[in-house]
């Protein structure tokens, strides 16, 4: 079956794991920016991200016949420092017309400070003034609730946050709800130890529906697994669901969050067959229809 | 769409051994604590008792027990904090 893994960061992975994905049924991938593991010194090694998230990562991924796209930000963690935030968040107009770029992300919190809540409405206030689709990073273990029930709030707060443009990630069994009920997009992260399991992923399918929600791997530098999104597959096929509600959560749900992009161009295939093929990949970036953007950067 | 839950019977065939061999991970984690130099330090530990919290969850005969584990293991959350404005 082919699939979309929605978040994983291949910055950290070996040209190996594309190979792997590949052979696995992964057409596409997003790469949202993150923390390297280390805190960077200054704006301009973001830059240089940007440019690796935007340029690199594509061709790599091109060569497995797969599409790469990618969200920017200066993410949570690194957000504790809001003046290096600001210089980051000022230069991320200059990518938001590369042709990978599907919006702001991953935006969101980490350790739930007033920091972090600052910058994150800052980005949000860029997404807004560029009409670019969010993606949200919430927090880690005893930091989840409080910080996905924080970020909704600031979101619900702003009136021109439309809830069907912002994808909230690594909700678990104790958050999900708040995200759909919100009228969020959600998606949950298939990771060892401090996230979720296939299992309990497909438990949370089995109780909140398959209607905006997806799955990922968030593969990183972390212990982590790329191929997490096939487990999945395969868990809701051992259980005996049916194809089409396993496409609607691997494949179909990233792909209709993603085409609200302003650099959206549809893929060649999908007006004919909506699962791409290696020859049919050869046409990435071919013509196709694109999406003006709404509003330029004041 | 909405997906049929597995009939209950087919779950308990499919899962029996990985749910024994988990809890016999659990005992092994609880027995490894227990018995290690200044065991009585580490059982006073919050994180402790939230664990045996949390097989008081697994014990009740009721639906959302992960949830609950979920909620026993976060962070309060107070509603009133204040929100920075939008711009």
């Amino acid at each position: 079956m082919n699939y979309i893994d929605p978040h994983i960061h291949m910055i950290s992975r070996v040209t190996d794991d594309y190979h792997r994905m590949a052979q696995c049924g992964c057409v596409a991938l997003s790469e949202p920016a993150f923390w390297a593991g280390f805190d960077r010194g200054c704006a301009n090694a973001f830059h240089d991200y940007f440019r690796q998230l935007t340029e690199y990562e594509p061709k790599r991924a091109a060569q497995f016949h797969i599409r790469h796209y990618c969200w920017l930000c200066i993410n949570a963690k690194e957000a504790e420092n809001v003046s290096l935030s600001r210089e980051v968040i000022a230069m991320i107009p200059e990518f938001l017309g590369k042709p990978n770029v599907l919006g702001i992300g991953e935006i969101g919190l980490n350790k739930n400070t007033k920091n972090e809540a600052t910058i994150f409405q800052e980005h949000v206030d860029l997404a807004m003034r560029t009409n670019e689709l969010i993606l949200i990073h919430t927090p880690h273990l005893e930091d989840k609730f409080k910080g996905t029930r924080m970020i909704i709030d600031m979101l619900q707060n702003d009136r021109r946050v439309k809830p069907e443009r912002v994808l909230i990630d690594h909700v678990e069994e104790h958050t999900v709800k708040y995200a759909l009920d919100g009228g969020f997009w959600c998606a949950m992260t298939l990771y060892p130890t401090t996230k979720c399991t296939p299992e309990r992923a497909a438990d949370i399918i089995e109780m909140v529906g398959t209607d905006r929600i997806m799955a990922n791997s968030a593969g990183d530098w972390g212990k982590s697994n790329p191929l997490a999104v096939p487990e999945l597959i395969l868990e809701m096929k051992r259980r005996g669901h049916p194809e089409s509600a396993i496409r609607k959560i691997v494949y179909e749900n990233p792909l209709a969050f993603w085409r609200q992009s302003n650099n959206w161009k549809d893929w060649p295939a999908e007006k004919s067959e909506p699962q791409a093929t290696a020859d049919e990949t050869k046409s990435k970036n071919g013509p196709a229809t694109t999406r003006p953007r709404a509003a330029t950067v004041s | 769409m909405n997906l049929t839950p597995v009939p209950a019977a087919k779950t308990l065939d499919a899962y029996f051994l990985e749910a024994r061999s988990k809890l016999l991970d659990l005992a092994g984690i609880l027995d490894r604590i227990d018995r290690g130099l200044d065991a009585d330090a580490a059982t006073h530990d919050i994180r402790y008792s939230q664990l045996r919290q949390a097989l008081t969850i697994l014990h009740r005969h009721e639906p959302g027990r992960a949830e609950q584990v979920q909620q026993l293991f976060s962070l309060h959350y107070d509603p009133a904090w204040k929100r920075p404005a939008p711009r």
